[in-house]
């Protein structure tokens, strides 16, 4: 067993007087492609944006990739910088094409030169299959192009971690599939990644654990096949009964 | 049975009959309306009393009226259908609204043009009842150079060209010199153009012989005074909008503070301040002008007007882009220079050609402080006891100038929005 690339323990958060995360743990281990799922309000998108600070935590500790995140972490940036991350409203920057959304990061993060940014961009265009847009602006592609764009540019920064916050929810039915082929590649090929998602048939296939979360708590955590064969609290049970 | 009745509902089956009848008319009330304004000829009048008067109008609505035919076929009248002729109210609107054009256009004209005087080059020259151009003839350098002595004009026109043509190197510039496109805007060229101006305008060295700013005046100093304020003011209010959106308080506070004070007061005290007490403030031996004092303190005022419509650039931004910016590790700076501030500005160019413009049009106000340019200069030229009684002849010619200015600076950020959009 490696030690865990992602390690949170005790974690509380609150927005004011609101309790939205109650005591997480949580270990992933390298390689390992965990889904969260559970009804909505339930904390499943708060908590993976704590992952990379994109929200602050009150209580307890997040450790990624052995830098504890804290309000006295300096470099931030650089934790930033190993965990891509996907969003549900793809947020891509309109005013740069396909090409440079993708080579920005590296360019002026990682000081990348230019010629290599953008053959790395190219590459990683390729394999969601969007390198003939390149050139093209968001507005003008549809929204699972925009979404493989999005997976692409995370990937440019070569990060150690992905995280995917409802990356299907906010597309027709029909361009589902082509964002989540892409990302079972990107799980084939090895990645350590954490989805959100209601895509069932997804976490079926790619994933190692499911996590059920309510009300601000995990209520479950446990192998694919077990969470889907014999989930353990009535809570679980009554959402896959709906959900499936 | 019901359309014998109405005869006055147009309907398709016989446009032609109804649109000819229309269009002539609409033409009757037309004539009828120019040849009294124009010819002063009654056309009308064997009809008794207020008829008279209103028989244009009632002709011209019963015209419109069968004129206005749905799908007509014809592209014209479809056209006009549309624009001007929806229902019987915006028919009369627009048939009282060309009437008065009509009835305002003999007198403006003969007023403008065919009375007026222009040969000559004093008042006696003025005789007829039209409008007196003489007087802006003999006084035009004034009004563009002001009290800058007519020898040295040359000066001027050689540092504006200088400062135009150098506004344009960045048009030219290599690619990989376009990193440094900001720096040169904001830094280089005004200290360029400052110089520019301080050498050839100003003078005292170089065989120049000096000229003091107080001589400065008319359109010229209406450029120079705007220029300046302009490239300075935009800088400046982003760092004051980045400022009040702050997360540290301290420059969160003064941000909001500096914004808050300068949008309070009233630009005319900023200049009385300017030029009266704040010398008071200064040591003895320091000097400094007065008109950079001006420019520093229109600078000041108008760069809290332009943060304020900065933020509401960045305001607008939804939460998503600084999301993804962070999250692919850039920091504070990278975020705003390459995500955020692109962005947001190109959303605000309304907004800062609403504010530029604002300012080029206050910079008379510097006529207090006793600096006259070309709405001072005016100011000045029509208590001239030889040329008294022109007052009109200058503000409209003034007011074509501003026009003419603030015309294409509008004009011009309409193409920069039109050059910098992306979306879709």
């Amino acid at each position: 067993m490696s030690d865990p690339i992602i390690k949170i323990q005790n974690m509380n958060k609150w927005f004011g007087d609101f309790q939205v995360l109650k005591n997480i743990n949580l270990e992933v281990e390298t390689n390992k492609k965990i889904v969260v799922c559970g009804p909505s309000g339930s904390g499943k998108s708060t908590l993976i944006r704590c992952i990379n600070r994109l929200e602050e935590h009150q209580e307890g500790d997040i450790i990624v990739d052995g830098n504890e995140l804290s309000e006295k972490t300096k470099d931030i940036e650089k934790i930033r910088a190993e965990v891509g991350m996907v969003f549900q409203q793809f947020n891509l920057f309109p005013h740069l094409s396909i090409l440079d959304n993708c080579t920005l990061a590296p360019i002026w993060v990682k000081k990348m030169p230019k010629k290599e940014a953008q053959e790395l961009a190219l590459d990683q265009l390729k394999k969601v299959q969007i390198d003939d847009q390149a050139n093209k602006f968001p507005g003008q592609l549809s929204g699972g192009q925009q979404q493989r764009c999005a997976i692409a540019r995370a990937l440019c920064m070569q990060p150690k971690i992905m995280l995917f916050d409802e990356p299907t929810s906010a597309l027709d039915p029909e361009m589902i599939k082509e964002v989540l082929d892409a990302m079972v590649s990107l799980a084939k090929g090895g990645m350590t990644m954490i989805v959100v998602t209601h895509e069932m048939g997804f976490a079926k296939e790619v994933a190692d654990e499911v996590i059920f979360m309510d009300e601000g708590m995990i209520i479950e955590k446990a192998e694919t096949k077990e969470f889907f064969a014999n989930p353990k609290s009535d809570r679980t049970k009554l959402f896959l009964s709906q959900i499936l | 049975m019901i359309q014998t009745i109405n005869f006055l509902k147009p309907n398709r089956d016989n446009i032609k009959n109804y649109s000819i009848i229309g269009t002539f008319l609409v033409l009757v009330s037309l004539i009828d309306v120019i040849s009294n304004a124009f010819l002063k000829i009654n056309l009308t009048s064997f009809l008794p009393g207020s008829l008279t008067t209103l028989f244009p109008l009632i002709i011209g609505l019963i015209g419109l009226n069968m004129m206005r035919i749905d799908y007509s076929g014809n592209k014209k009248l479809d056209l006009l259908n549309k624009n001007i002729n929806t229902n019987n109210f915006n028919a009369l609107l627009t048939l009282l609204i060309l009437f008065s054009i009509i009835k305002a256009l003999p007198q403006s004209l003969s007023w403008m043009i065919f009375d007026a005087t222009i040969s000559g080059d004093s008042k006696d020259a003025c005789t007829g009842t039209g409008a007196c151009w003489t007087y802006i003839k003999v006084w035009f350098r004034r009004f563009m150079y002001g009290m800058y002595p007519n020898e040295f004009h040359w000066r001027i026109n050689t540092a504006f060209i200088l400062v135009i043509a150098l506004g344009f190197v960045g048009y030219f510039m290599k690619e990989n010199l376009k990193k440094y496109l900001a720096l040169y805007y904001v830094i280089i060229y005004p200290v360029i153009a400052y110089l520019v101006i301080y050498y050839l305008i100003s003078g005292g060295s170089f065989g120049l012989q000096w000229v003091e700013t107080g001589a400065w005046g008319g359109l010229s100093l209406t450029f120079i005074v705007s220029f300046f304020c302009l490239i300075f003011c935009f800088p400046l209010g982003m760092i004051f909008a980045l400022g009040r959106r702050s997360n540290l308080p301290a420059i969160k506070y003064i941000s909001i503070c500096y914004i808050e004070f300068w949008r309070g007061v009233p630009l005319i005290t900023v200049l009385f301040m300017s030029s009266v007490m704040f010398p008071m403030f200064l040591p003895e031996d320091f000097f400094m002008d007065k008109l950079v004092r001006v420019i520093i303190a229109i600078t000041l005022f108008e760069a809290a007007y332009c943060a304020e419509v900065i933020r509401g650039g960045l305001q607008s931004l939804p939460r998503g882009q600084y999301d993804a910016a962070k999250s692919l590790g850039m920091g504070y700076w990278k975020m705003h220079i390459f995500v955020i501030l692109p962005q947001a500005l190109k959303l605000v160019i309304p907004g800062i050609a609403n504010t530029f413009l604002a300012l080029v049009k206050d910079t008379p106000l510097i006529f207090v402080v006793g600096l006259a340019e070309l709405a001072g200069m005016l100011a000045l030229a029509k208590t001239n006891p030889k040329w008294l009684g022109f007052a009109m002849e200058g503000y409209i010619f003034a007011s074509i100038i501003f026009w003419i200015i603030c015309y294409a600076m509008s004009k011009y950020s309409y193409n920069l929005e039109a050059k910098y959009k992306t979306e879709r």
